[in-house]
């Protein structure tokens, strides 16, 4: 053992500083959150606001930039069948998304919380979060490869007659369910897990099937959790603009705002544009809080 | 609890479906990267591990690992500072706005990464104060450091919380000064949790796309140079040896991060919240 009483404060700055901050909470309070405030303040609060105000800037007929705040980047986008068709075509898929990672996610969810012996239960764990860290752009590499005309795909269900979907907004939304699958497994599994197991038994001592049991107990419990996993869903497929480019050629808000930002672009109105994912993401995130998603984050 | 023979055979298929849909692009990658042939066709013609000897020679691929790594360093070490501040003053404070603070901590993860991504771009181009960032190394380091500073948070708050403070007063108690107090009470019961956000942060920096495509200007990091190559013809085969080399730097960190943090919530962290 070593006696930490003879070292300690090493400097004698260091021991002055703790001096005049003993019993300061107020002082070690700012100092802690100087940093961390500041930081998220000035560089991301800060970059926020710069984007929210260059919504409103607009393009003159030179293609420069013109500073005077006007709504007519909200006029095009409202006005524009082509906007509002990416805006739909955005948040249906997001919706598929949703619905269908919500399918996939409740028997491996239950499985992992209510079925599976500690041992198999953290393998399972494992085995959801590795997919989720591992490189998103090659995942979606690795879906081109599976869905491409010549791939394995097509291959497996050319004996059968039939053909893959290729490219277009079929793959689409495969893909996004693919990549954001695990989002959706894990609070579903926390959700399921804080079911008591009694609560379990009781449905099914009163002679519930196990599917009523499903219906009436678990999806009305763990429906907090499926919101907070769609938050991801959501907040997700609204911001890429990588998975439409490489498995489709139909375009998302993402990609009219990523081909708008930059020289040749028209940043106003893809700062605008972006307003849609972030309102519906404030609004989505408030609705989740009054439903308790938050806890099952 | 009991479930009916049916139900639980019923719960593994459904399971073993959904794990199935997880590892089969995963697999199919990896079988194309020991493809002997410069064309990516099913079924395979032949296995040959010489497309991962290209792919370290690669000055491009290599140059971009380098970046990203440094990126990756870069953005670890802010998050790791500011986050570890910022889960001191939650757990071990009570203040007015606390629940603010820990909101804002989530913002830059929960907001759409086109949305960060746009919103720092157009800011640096016409930064005010530094009158301008020009994109590169610090633009990028900044961009990543903001979205996982959350990560070390969450972290080192759920540890935090699990530690009692009482150790702490005990040790305040007994004449220990605060720095003793952090350095042999505090400190090893966080250094797992730390480090644990730290390979997290890491490994979210390094397979991050859109906010870099954002903020990375002319340079390169590893998504970035993939996203460059893997349409030029050629270069395929090469992309696959990097990708599969790209998953395993990725799913290093994150496995040993989580045998390090088992236990410290009744759910396993791994989500990126």
């Amino acid at each position: 053992m070593t006696t930490p009483s003879t070292r300690g404060s090493g400097t004698r700055v260091g021991a002055a500083l703790e001096r005049s901050l003993r019993g300061r909470r107020r002082t070690q309070l700012s100092l802690l959150l100087a940093g961390p405030l500041g930081w998220l303040v000035i560089a991301y609060l800060g970059s926020l606001v710069v984007l929210l105000v260059a919504a409103f800037w607009q393009l003159d007929d030179f293609g420069n930039l013109d500073k005077n705040l006007g709504l007519e980047n909200f006029r095009t986008l409202t006005e524009g069948d082509v906007y509002r068709a990416i805006t739909l075509r955005t948040l249906g898929i997001a919706a598929a998304v949703t619905v269908t990672t919500a399918v996939l996610a409740f028997p491996i969810a239950f499985t992992m919380a209510k079925v599976a012996g500690p041992r198999a239960r953290r393998l399972l764990v494992v085995a959801v979060i590795l997919p989720l860290w591992s490189s998103y752009l090659v995942k979606v590499y690795a879906w081109r490869a599976i869905l491409a005309r010549d791939g394995i795909l097509n291959w497996a269900l050319e004996p059968f007659g039939l053909e893959g979907p290729g490219f277009g907004n079929v793959a689409t939304w495969i893909v996004f369910s693919y990549l954001w699958l695990p989002y959706m497994i894990l609070p579903i599994y926390a959700g399921i897990e804080r079911i008591p197991d009694s609560v379990l038994d009781a449905s099914s001592d009163l002679g519930a099937s196990a599917f009523t049991t499903f219906r009436r107990v678990i999806l009305p419990l763990t429906l907090p959790a499926v919101v907070a996993g769609s938050i991801f869903t959501f907040s997700l497929t609204m911001g890429d603009y990588i998975t439409p480019q490489l498995v489709s050629s139909t375009q998302f808000i993402g990609n009219v705002v990523y081909a708008n930002v930059g020289v040749a672009g028209n940043l106003p109105l893809a700062a605008a544009f972006v307003t849609v994912p972030i309102v519906v993401m404030v609004v989505y995130l408030l609705v989740a809080r009054r439903l308790g998603a938050f806890e099952s984050l | 609890m009991v479930h009916s023979p049916l139900v639980r055979r019923l719960l593994w298929l459904g399971s073993g479906i959904t794990l199935a849909f997880l590892y089969l692009p995963i697999v199919v990658l990896v079988l194309y990267a020991f493809n002997s042939a410069r064309v990516q066709r099913w079924p395979i013609d032949g296995f040959s591990t010489k497309w991962f000897g290209e792919a370290f020679g690669n000055d491009g691929a290599r140059d971009a690992l380098l970046m990203s790594v440094r990126v990756a360093l870069g953005a670890t070490g802010v998050a790791l500072l500011l986050g570890s501040l910022a889960a001191f003053a939650v757990a071990r404070y009570s203040f007015f706005g606390r629940d603010t603070v820990s909101f804002l901590l989530v913002i830059p993860i929960a907001l759409p990464g086109i949305v960060t991504g746009m919103a720092l771009n157009a800011s640096f181009s016409d930064a005010p104060v530094v009158g301008g960032l020009s994109l590169g190394l610090v633009t990028v380091v900044i961009g990543h450091a903001t979205f996982c500073i959350v990560v070390v948070y969450n972290n080192v708050v759920a540890r935090l919380r699990r530690m009692s403070s009482s150790l702490e007063e005990a040790s305040a108690d007994l004449g220990a000064t605060p720095w003793q107090t952090f350095r042999y009470i505090t400190f090893p019961g966080l250094r797992t949790a730390v480090l644990a956000g730290a390979l997290l942060a890491f490994a979210l920096s390094f397979d991050e796309v859109i906010v870099t495509t954002f903020t990375v200007g002319d340079e390169q990091t590893l998504p970035i140079w993939i996203l460059r190559n893997f349409s030029r013809p050629n270069q395929g085969p090469i992309v696959n040896a990097v990708a599969v080399i790209a998953i395993v730097l990725s799913i290093i960190p994150v496995y040993v991060a989580q045998r390090m943090i088992a236990g410290d919530s009744d759910v396993p962290t791994g989500g990126r919240l």
